[in-house]
């Protein structure tokens, strides 16, 4: 019997590695809950949640997220848990790590 | 085993990929005291990075190759390490190295934040820091969902997450086969692979590949898996624009000429929702140079370190393998790392060169051919700034345009990245240039210039706390 080529639609990062993760947990971002593997970086949870941008740029306020996926660019910098400048990419996601959109360098005082 | 001394050992080996991992063991087989000094929690590097433990993964060879090799490193790295032959210091990102005495000391930053620091010292070194990936910039390169291949395939293999779920693949280089691979069977769709350079100036070499006859079965395995997940391999073309405007949606891929220019109305999209691109891997030499290690120009127009072949470098009793002596791929990496140990272990004991150093100088010899013709083949074109425009912004983390680089060139007279740097910005920020100084470099210096490494005197972003620590030890 020739089996037709098809894509399997059930493959996923998760399928190919085998991988049986301890259970999940909720980190926010701007408010809204995404879901973390234990052992996933902030980054790679945002992505798994399809978040591309979590910070705007200084001069231009243009989006941005992680890009090189080792420390070495810091274009994915994050403010979590009100802390800004984290490298996302290499930073391990905690259950109810607050993230939030940074905006230009993170420091910009709060608007009362 | 209690160690004599805790804070000194006969060799320190930086880096704990491939070359790191098979220097530091093959050492400590001969007795040898290691000292394996890497930032990451867990050994491997990039190559053979793992998914986080937490994530519990059983097949994690699926997203590898040559995982057993890996896994017999490993192995042997714990049994050193349950002996305390081989101290391996886990998170620690080494930022400068200096000299004490007849020793060096390794200035790394520890802790969560980098908030700690630790200075262990060794009486030689081995360098094996390994590469970053080359970016060259691109119409919206910085919109989200671009990433770099070598940076998707990280977050892959780490974290087991893809950028989107159609991914366009481009650049230069062997590695985007591989990383095309791994994106299609980790369920991503990959409409194309868009290679700048053509594999058929492969051929013009022909002994050098009869010699390497595993890369050849290499490349045969990958383009079968290419084609078995539907991926085009479109070479001689280049991604010369991208579209969306919160994210990718689509990009817009050029033929170009061997100059990697351009050719006007060749134009086509391809819609995606991200796109993984780079274009080769370049030496991460910022410790080795603060040592004053002598640099020559690769094949491929990048800085590598002058190494003999014994692996010495031009600074007294410091090593240096792998991909700091020109990107060779994991196989040269091994060899080399083995033979830098074999070289150290007759520093530290004296005796008779094993026969086995034979043996891998000649593979080396054969595995740094291929490399050589890997950069020649892959090295950008003279003319690829010809895809961008005047507002395609060059230095992601200051948003400095091309236009601003050749402003700063053309009137305002900047003929070097250092000028440039200061009458733009451009290298200034948070990455200090390191993804943008071989573009800035292509824009301020006449094509094919081969331009001295950016020097920095230190390797990562250190708190002035650590510096002040640092400081006051020497002072000591």
């Amino acid at each position: 019997m020739r089996r037709a080529r098809r894509r399997d639609p059930a493959r996923t990062p998760s399928g190919l590695a085998g991988a049986a993760p301890g259970p999940a947990f909720d980190i926010t971002f701007d408010g809204r809950p995404v879901p973390a593997l234990p052992g996933q970086s902030v980054a790679a949870a945002l992505w798994a949640a399809s978040v591309l941008s979590w910070r705007t740029t200084r001069v231009n306020g243009r989006p941005r997220g992680a890009f090189c996926g080792i420390g070495s660019c810091f274009e994915c910098l994050a403010t979590v848990n009100g802390r800004p400048n984290l490298r996302a990419c290499l930073l391990p996601a905690r259950p109810g790590d607050a993230v939030t959109t940074q905006e230009g360098n993170g420091h910009a005082a709060p608007r009362p | 085993m209690p160690h004599p001394d805790p804070d000194r050992a006969e060799v320190a080996v930086v880096g704990a990929g491939p070359a790191g991992l098979a220097a530091a063991v093959t050492a400590a087989d001969a007795g040898l005291d290691v000292l394996l000094i890497d930032a990451a929690d867990a050994p491997g590097g990039q190559y053979y990075r793992a998914p986080a433990p937490g994530l519990g993964a059983g097949r994690p060879e699926a997203l590898h190759h040559g995982w057993g090799t890996f896994t017999a490193l490993t192995a042997r790295l714990d049994r050193h390490r349950a002996t305390g032959r081989v101290r391996h210091l886990t998170g620690h990102q080494v930022w400068a190295v200096t000299r004490t005495g007849e020793d060096w000391t390794l200035h790394a930053l520890t802790g969560p934040d980098g908030g700690d620091g630790a200075a262990p010292r060794a009486r030689r070194l081995v360098i094996a820091t390994g590469a970053v990936e080359r970016q060259l910039p691109f119409p919206g390169w910085t919109l989200p969902g671009v990433v770099g291949a070598a940076g998707a395939q990280a977050m892959l293999k780490s974290g087991l997450v893809l950028p989107g779920r159609r991914v366009v693949v481009a650049g230069s280089g062997p590695l985007l086969q591989a990383v095309a691979l791994s994106l299609a069977r980790a369920g991503a769709r990959v409409p194309a692979l868009v290679e700048a350079a053509g594999y058929g100036a492969y051929a013009r070499a022909p002994l050098t590949l009869a010699a390497n006859p595993g890369r050849l079965a290499e490349g045969v395995r990958h383009r079968a898996g290419l084609a078995r997940y539907g991926v085009r391999m479109l070479t001689h073309r280049a991604v010369t624009a991208v579209h969306g405007t919160e994210r990718v949606e689509g990009v817009t891929v050029s033929r170009i000429d061997r100059a990697w220019r351009p050719v006007p109305g060749t134009g086509r999209r391809i819609d995606c929702d991200a796109l993984a691109v780079g274009h080769g891997l370049v030496p991460q030499l910022d410790l080795a140079l603060g040592l004053g290690c002598a640099t020559r120009t690769g094949t491929d127009g990048s800085a590598v370190l002058e190494v003999d072949a014994r692996l010495r470098t031009t600074v007294p009793g410091v090593w240096a393998v792998g991909e700091t002596g020109g990107v060779g791929g994991v196989q040269l990496a091994l060899s080399e790392g083995e033979l830098a140990a074999l070289s150290v272990i007759a520093d530290a004991r004296g005796g008779r060169v094993p026969a086995r150093a034979g043996t891998l100088r000649r593979r080396r010899r054969r595995m740094r051919g291929f490399a050589g013709l890997m950069g020649t083949v892959h090295r950008p074109g003279p003319a690829w700034t010809g895809w961008l425009d005047p507002d395609t912004e060059v230095c992601r983390c200051e948003e400095v345009t091309v236009g601003a680089v050749r402003t700063a060139v053309a009137e305002l007279g900047a003929g070097d990245t250092r000028t440039a740097k200061l009458l733009t910005r451009a290298g200034m920020g948070w990455c200090q240039g390191r993804t943008c100084g071989f573009a800035v470099r292509a824009l301020t210096a006449p094509p094919d210039t081969d331009a001295p490494p950016d020097r920095r005197p230190l390797a990562c972003p250190v708190p002035l706390a650590a510096l002040a620590r640092a400081a006051r030890d020497e002072g000591e």
